[in-house]
């Protein structure tokens, strides 16, 4: 029996973090009401013209240099043109001669080691629309929110050969982009799409077989199940003869888990490529490059590295925060700001991570800056925020995260404001000690009797009294020195 | 069919008792209070959300927009004879635009439009009127309906040369919302204050025209009558002191497949650029399709007039991915060596020791000194091959001026330059016509 090797190469779509669409000035936010970020430009109406967002040749830029690209010093915007109702100039703006960057690599991890795997290019591009198909009237409504929504397009050469690797070709992806703020890279919230070009071929063999590609796939695990029905299916045609392979476009149903025909290599539409004289060819200077260049983030496993051996984490600790970007910014800020590392991991990994699962936000979504984290982290370890009120605060901080006036710099005076300080007044303290200690004489004389645990309710009575304003280790002493006293 | 309309639509805000000009805009310029079609079956009665840059500039410098101006379908044909209004003549019968007659025939100073394909240079040099295509990127193309945005530059037509400036002023200026908008400090050039103010600084592109090169292969395809309008336009110069040579047999060469170039480039772009007219969401919809292909090819098969239709498969064809290289990319090599050829012939005399300015290019506009609607019905692609004598500035978006029945092209932002010899050329014909 004939060994079979699967042959994968993706054309991987990532949205990118912009502020606004690639040729025009309306917000990138596609989940909005439909139709409400648009323009006669995005809308494709006559007389518009565009007008290249400088910022998205930037992350452009950006995405290449993470991926070990060469950068095209000279980029250009070229029309393609075909008829679909979610493409309102019926020609879409990407780019065919001269993409922004061209042969990478991206380094995964396999059983077998690392391994390369080669990038052909990366261009920019625009989204197109969204049709919403309503069954019951059997009408289409269109959405244009998404037209204009800038985009690259990451192709690789064909060099992955299963499922694994191409999964952990899409994870360092992921994590590549969103170091570098590229993109959100979220395939749940389709800010990252992958196209599936697949062909088999007997092990060993130096010729690429027919290649079928798979379009728009959502998840991992759907393409995990893709990559297992597509190789099944070729085989069984080249064994058995069951069907004909033809080059073609195929879509997949993850629900019955097939894939379909959509259009074959005869029937494909010739896309009329040509440059569009409208937007200047993108001139990439040695400052411009430079600037980029010297924008990268540190690669996560040399801040893994960094933590482990420099700033003395736990290999836990510095896993969990290079898992995102956010918390490496957040963590490197707060021990700026004189944090211990310790403190302002377990911070991050424990309470920030604990509000965000709470609120429904992912890690990279951790809105609270370094500074305002270890400012928090010092009121607590001075004694003056209990750490229960410090969880209070930091949730007030992700409140505040979301208002226009934001997080203001000074945390001790917010958290004065918001009465979470422990009262400094110990007359006041000693006060409710006194009342507690007067209002349960049988559980004084517990304590005293060397009942310990006796001491839990009164403690609780008196953090109860004091609505938690307190240092909890001031109060413990007081208590047991006013029982003893007595 | 020729009902010579002259305007689609006429502004409905009246004319303030304070207007400087009386300005038309060609039917390719996009206003929210009239009707845009753009000549074409397609666009009947849009209405544009927004108005053209060029109309906004207008309105600001103080002169009334009287209303849309008859176009030929998407503005590219030979006289404005495609379109779905109907083709327009003059009184002796001939062939001509609505904005030539609207100047000849009205008390409308000026008409501003889109130059897609020398139309409106065309009737002005047969009508005696001046018509300036500005250099490319002085003025916003922002609000003008896309069909070749490469070459195709905002238009004036005006009854003099000093009416074309003045409106050229109130246009030229930098525009963010056109990507190939040039620097504000480059778009004054094109304006009188801003020229005067560069030739005072003693710089090249304003000194006056002091030598014309004649374009002789080209002028040798025209007619008898328009060779002696060329040789009586000449002796006038010579008579002003303007010195006169030919241009270069190469340069000759090249000017002649500037057309064959600028074909493939302009039907191409506007190939692509009408790809949104489809029936869906602008204009025209065929009725009671049973599928989007359906609705897609029957609205444009039922819309789109002949000419268009020439331009949408010569485009599409020399678009096509076997062909690309060899027409697309071709033209797109040629329009650099026509570019590079007319900028050698500009730039030469000022080494030549001639009379001390600056140097343009004359030719016709076009090949006879007049057409009928028959002469044009007989051979209704003449646009393709008369096109010769406009698409050397189209390709290398040079300005170009037509006064007294010819041509001049000049070197970037020679605009006022040109027109101001265009203002010689056009007393120097009347004064022949007196005679």
């Amino acid at each position: 029996m004939t060994a079979y090797e699967t042959v994968i190469g993706l054309e991987v779509h990532v949205e990118l973090a912009t502020k606004s669409k690639i040729f025009c000035s309306c917000e990138n936010g596609s989940d909005a009401e439909p139709n409400t970020h648009v323009c006669p430009a995005c809308c494709g109406m006559p007389g518009m013209l565009p007008v290249a967002n400088r910022q998205v040749v930037n992350l452009g830029m950006t995405a290449g240099m993470m991926l070990n690209c060469d950068i095209n010093r000279t980029t250009t915007f070229d029309k393609k043109s075909y008829y679909y109702p979610d493409l309102p100039a019926s020609y879409q703006t990407t780019q065919w001669f001269a993409p922004v960057a061209v042969n990478g690599c991206v380094t995964i991890d396999t059983p077998n080691g690392p391994k390369d795997i080669r990038i052909k290019q990366i261009h920019m591009e625009e989204d197109a629309g969204k049709l919403v198909h309503d069954n019951l009237t059997f009408t289409t409504l269109v959405d244009f929110n998404r037209t204009s929504v800038p985009l690259i397009e990451i192709v690789s050469q064909p060099d992955l050969r299963n499922a694994d690797e191409v999964e952990a070709y899409l994870e360092r992806l992921r994590t590549l982009l969103r170091f570098a703020k590229v993109s959100s890279a979220r395939m749940e919230k389709g800010t990252m799409r992958a196209d599936v070009n697949l062909s088999v071929r007997p092990a060993g063999s130096d010729e690429l077989g027919v290649r079928t590609e798979m379009k728009n796939m959502a998840s991992i695990a759907a393409i995990r199940r893709a990559i297992e029905y597509e190789t099944a299916r070729h085989i069984d045609a080249i064994e058995n003869g069951t069907e004909e392979l033809v080059q073609e476009t195929r879509g997949w149903n993850d629900d019955a888990g097939q894939s379909f025909s959509m259009r074959t290599k005869e029937t494909a539409g010739d896309y009329r490529y040509f440059p569009d004289p409208n937007i200047m060819p993108v001139v990439i200077d040695d400052e411009w490059y430079d600037r980029i260049r010297a924008s990268l983030p540190e690669l996560p496993e040399a801040k893994r590295e960094r933590y482990m051996t420099e700033v003395g984490l736990s290999d836990y600790d510095a896993d969990m925060l290079v898992q995102s970007r956010a918390f490496c910014d957040c963590f490197e800020g707060a021990v700026e700001a004189g944090a211990a590392p310790k403190d302002a991991a377990n911070w991050i990994i424990t309470n920030c991570a604990g509000v965000l699962n709470k609120r429904g936000m992912t890690s990279d979504e951790l809105p609270v800056p370094g500074n305002a984290l270890g400012q928090l982290i010092a009121l607590v370890n001075d004694g003056k925020l209990s750490s229960a009120n410090g969880k209070r605060l930091l949730e007030t901080l992700f409140d505040l995260s979301e208002t226009e006036e934001g997080i203001p710099d000074d945390v001790a005076a917010l958290a004065d404001a918001e009465g979470l300080l422990n009262s400094s007044d110990t007359g006041a303290l000693e006060a409710v000690v006194a009342a507690v200690i007067a209002a349960d004489p049988e559980t004084a004389q517990a304590y005293r009797d060397g009942r310990e645990k006796a001491l839990n309710p009164l403690f609780g009575a008196c953090m109860k009294e004091l609505k938690g304003k307190c240092d909890t280790q001031v109060l413990r002493e007081l208590l047991i020195s006013e029982l003893m006293k007595s | 069919m020729s009902e010579n309309t002259l305007f689609i639509a006429e502004n409905p805000n009246g004319k303030p008792a304070d207007a400087s000009l009386v300005v038309g805009l060609g039917d390719l310029v996009l206003t929210p209070d009239m009707p845009t079609s753009a000549g074409s079956k397609m666009l009947a009665g849009f209405k544009s959300l927004f108005p053209a840059r060029v109309a906004e500039r207008l309105q600001a410098a103080g002169h009334h927009i009287a209303g849309k101006v008859n176009i030929g379908e998407f503005g590219f044909d030979f006289l404005g004879e495609t379109s779905w209004f109907g083709p327009v003549t003059n009184g002796s019968g001939s062939l001509t635009t609505a904005a030539a007659q609207l100047l000849a025939a009205t008390s409308v100073d000026a008409v501003v439009g889109l130059d897609v394909n020398g139309t409106e240079a065309r009737a002005a040099a047969l009508a005696g009127q001046v018509h300036v295509k500005p250099t490319y990127g002085c003025v916003s193309r922002f609000g003008t309906v896309a069909i070749a945005c490469s070459g195709e530059t905002v238009d004036i037509t005006a009854r003099s040369a000093e009416t074309a400036q003045r409106i050229l002023d109130a246009l030229a200026g930098h525009d963010d919302a056109d990507g190939t908008s040039l620097p504000e400090s480059e778009c004054a050039r094109v304006t009188s204050d801003g020229f005067d103010q560069a030739a005072t600084a003693g710089e090249v592109f304003a000194a006056p025209v002091a030598h014309v090169k004649v374009a002789r292969g080209l002028a040798d395809t025209a007619d008898d009558d328009t060779k002696r309008l060329l040789d009586a336009a000449l002796d006038a110069l010579r008579a002003e002191g303007v010195a006169v040579s030919d241009t270069a047999p190469a340069t000759d060469e090249l000017l002649k497949v500037a057309s064959t170039a600028w074909n493939i480039l302009m039907c191409a772009e506007l190939c692509n650029n009408v790809n949104r007219f489809e029936g869906m969401k602008y204009g025209y919809q065929a009725e009671k399709c049973q599928s989007i292909d359906e609705l897609y090819t029957r609205s444009r098969t039922e819309a789109f007039g002949a000419l268009t239709k020439t331009a949408i498969l010569y485009g599409s064809e020399v678009l096509a991915a076997d062909n690309y290289d060899r027409c697309y990319d071709k033209a797109l090599r040629i329009r650099r060596l026509v570019s590079d050829a007319i900028a050698n012939e500009l730039a030469g005399s000022a080494t030549s020791g001639e009379a001390a300015g600056q140097t343009a290019i004359i030719l016709p506009a076009c090949a006879k000194r007049s057409y009928s609607c028959d002469d044009v019905e007989a051979n209704p692609y003449l646009v393709f091959d008369e096109n010769r004598f406009t698409a050397p500035a189209a390709i290398s978006g040079l300005p170009a001026v037509v006064a007294g029945g010819v041509q001049v092209i000049g070197a970037p932002f020679s605009d006022v330059a040109l027109l101001r010899l265009g203002d010689v050329l056009a007393s120097a014909v009347s004064a022949g016509k007196e005679a």
